[in-house]
């Protein structure tokens, strides 16, 4: 019967509770595909792998490395195996049609992303065809290529027109995975550049680095740096992850204010709940006079306006919950170029629940306080 | 008057309220003693105290001074919490706006007051059913109090009020916001749980037509009991 109230109660007033369902539902929707935006920025990061290290130039990303590091980097005790590539910086058609490029070596590259999943026929096509690529599975459906077709990118770092055989499409093996990277032969870009450029030849941008495992990495990259201390070009090896990491602490004033006002929608989300509760509360202060004159305690009290605060935010968290998938594909599709991987995660629909429940709870208790400790006779009195 | 006869002892007791600074003496010096059974009228003008005494009688509010004791329980000296489980068991209460809850029908408002008593739904419908049929409301028992009258209103108060059996009824101007028919019918009802189920029934009323219903009377004014009147 209790839970008969509270229900009733709750959409007693039916405009009332619909725009605060309305607004709770849209404050969650908000929250989540904010919270979805900054995991959208730290995707790099969570993909990345504990046994991987990365090695630059310690100078700047700009500078490159001689490939010679790669036999002294192979030799240091912990590495299993040593890859290298660059960033390209192509584009195809139409320069706003950006993606990732990279040349890499192809065969070591994909031996340290077992994560990119390609079917064999197609993996040996590419590692044996120089001109041969690998795409994403969202990239090769965003320009509609299949295997097999000619796609030429328009270099911006390597200048001119260059042409590969699209040899293989990959797939993530689980939704974190970036499906909207291009790959290539390093040796087809360093060949090319020979021709014209013979002073950038046989220089990597990194190097990509396979560890026994996670727990020597900080001695492993401490060794790879020695190694090539006072030399012309020094290198910093951090993990995958600091390196990830680095990405992203570049943005971070901006993922810090996305988060601010995450926050900032759940408060004013609060505050209108809590709002709607106090209005009910007041208007029927009489009512719980009247309960607490039949022998209602103040338990059953809090229990019916607390039920009835989470009722509302319930019904509103779950509808925003609801509507963050759609909406997320959506916004997916609008600027999917600049967050390649857009998924809500379990953890982003367990904050969702837990700000629900929060907001319904901070929202229910003042009023309840105020209900369960208004004397009988005075809240008699408002009745009439 | 034998002990075992006494279902109300007031002895002594005195109620003021705090306004700002001000101190506003309601109640001076009330005794009173009242018989099992009995169906008394307390009479007085607006402001006299009588529902301020028909409050600490029923255990809605506490005394500043003195004992009310009901069926042998000094109810002054309970806390917060027990006041509150007894009068879920020994106080029926009819209110001059019914204050029944607008999201629950007739039957649902009758059998409020049984959920803090621990029955099965099956006992609690059978009590319910019982006194909706004192009250003649089974034709209206799924109702809901913006579909009935306010004399149909009242009845399932009253239903509400005795469903739990409880020790003694308390009336709030019970026909005071009812037409000259409806209250007839209110206080007949009244009447007949005072005189065929033995309910000791103490109503407040300022209307002399409503008072005259009552077996005994009592006058407040300016928060004094008047017995000579």
């Amino acid at each position: 019967m209790i839970f008969k109230i509270l229900f009733r109660n709750a959409f007693r007033h039916k405009l009332r509770t619909f725009l605060t369902v309305c607004g709770m539902s849209v404050a969650i929707l908000s929250f989540g595909m904010l919270r979805t935006v900054i995991d959208a920025w730290y995707i790099g990061v969570e993909a990345s792998s504990e046994t991987r290290l990365v090695t630059r130039n310690s100078i700047s990303l700009v500078f490159r490395l001689p490939l010679a590091y790669r036999d002294t980097i192979r030799r240091i005790e912990g590495v299993e195996i040593v890859s290298y590539g660059n960033w390209f910086g192509g584009y195809y058609i139409d320069e706003k049609d950006f993606f990732a490029n990279f040349a890499v070596e192809p065969k070591s590259y994909l031996e340290l992303y077992p994560e990119y999943v390609i079917p064999d026929d197609q993996r040996i096509k590419f590692v044996s065809d120089r001109k041969g690529c690998l795409v994403g599975k969202k990239l090769a459906d965003r320009f509609g290529w299949s295997v097999g077709d000619i796609v030429t990118l328009t270099g911006t770092i390597f200048p001119g027109k260059w042409d590969f055989i699209l040899r293989g499409i990959y797939e993530g093996r689980d939704k974190n995975i970036d499906e909207t990277l291009f790959f290539f032969h390093w040796d087809y870009l360093n060949e090319s550049i020979k021709k014209n450029q013979s002073t950038s030849t046989d220089h990597v941008g990194f190097y990509i680095i396979r560890i026994e495992n996670p727990y020597i990495a900080a001695e492993t990259s401490e060794a790879i740096d020695e190694s090539f201390k006072n030399s012309l070009a020094e290198t910093l090896t951090e993990t995958e992850k600091a390196f990830q990491l680095g990405f992203v602490a570049m943005s971070e004033a901006i993922i810090k204010a996305i988060q601010l006002i995450s926050l900032v929608v759940i408060f004013i989300i609060l505050i209108v709940v809590a709002n709607t509760m106090g209005m009910s509360v007041r208007e029927r202060i009489g009512e719980y006079a009247v309960l607490k004159t039949l022998g209602f305690r103040a338990r059953q009290i809090t229990l019916l306006i607390m039920g009835e605060s989470m009722v509302i935010t319930i019904i509103g968290g779950i509808t925003g919950i609801i509507l963050t998938f759609p909406a997320a594909r959506g916004f997916s599709l609008a600027v999917g170029k600049f967050f390649p991987v857009f998924n809500i995660t379990g953890e982003t629909m367990y904050l969702d629940m837990a700000v629900t429940v929060t907001v319904g709870l901070l929202a229910g208790i003042f009023p309840a306080y105020r209900a369960v400790t208004v004397r009988i006779a005075e809240g008699l009195r408002r009745i009439g | 008057m034998r002990n075992e006869d006494l279902i109300l002892s007031i002895d002594n007791v005195y109620k003021s309220y705090h306004r700002d600074s001000q101190i506003i003496r309601v109640l001076e010096d009330i005794s009173l003693e009242l018989k099992r059974g009995a169906f008394l009228a307390l009479m007085g003008p607006s402001g006299s105290g009588k529902s301020t005494l028909l409050n600490l009688i029923a255990g809605l509010d506490q005394v500043d001074q003195g004992t009310i004791e009901i069926d042998g329980v000094n109810i002054t000296t309970l806390s917060e919490t027990d006041l509150a489980r007894w009068r879920s068991f020994n106080v029926g209460f009819i209110f001059q706006f019914y204050n029944l809850i607008p999201v629950l029908t007739a039957f649902e408002n009758v059998e409020l007051p049984l959920l803090l008593t621990g029955l099965s739904k099956r006992e609690r419908q059978e009590h319910v059913s019982a006194a909706i049929s004192v009250v003649n409301m089974e034709d209206r028992d799924g109702h809901y109090p913006n579909q009935l009258s306010g004399g149909q209103q009242q009845r399932v108060a009253i239903a509400r009020a005795i469903v739990t059996d409880p020790t003694i009824l308390v009336a709030d101007e019970p026909t005071g916001d009812l037409d000259r028919t409806s209250a007839e019918n209110v206080l007949d009802l009244m009447d007949r749980l005072n005189c065929d189920l033995g309910k000791t029934i103490i109503m407040v009323t300022h209307d002399p037509w409503a008072g005259n219903r009552a077996h005994s009377m009592e006058h407040l004014d300016k928060g004094v009991l008047n017995h000579d009147l």
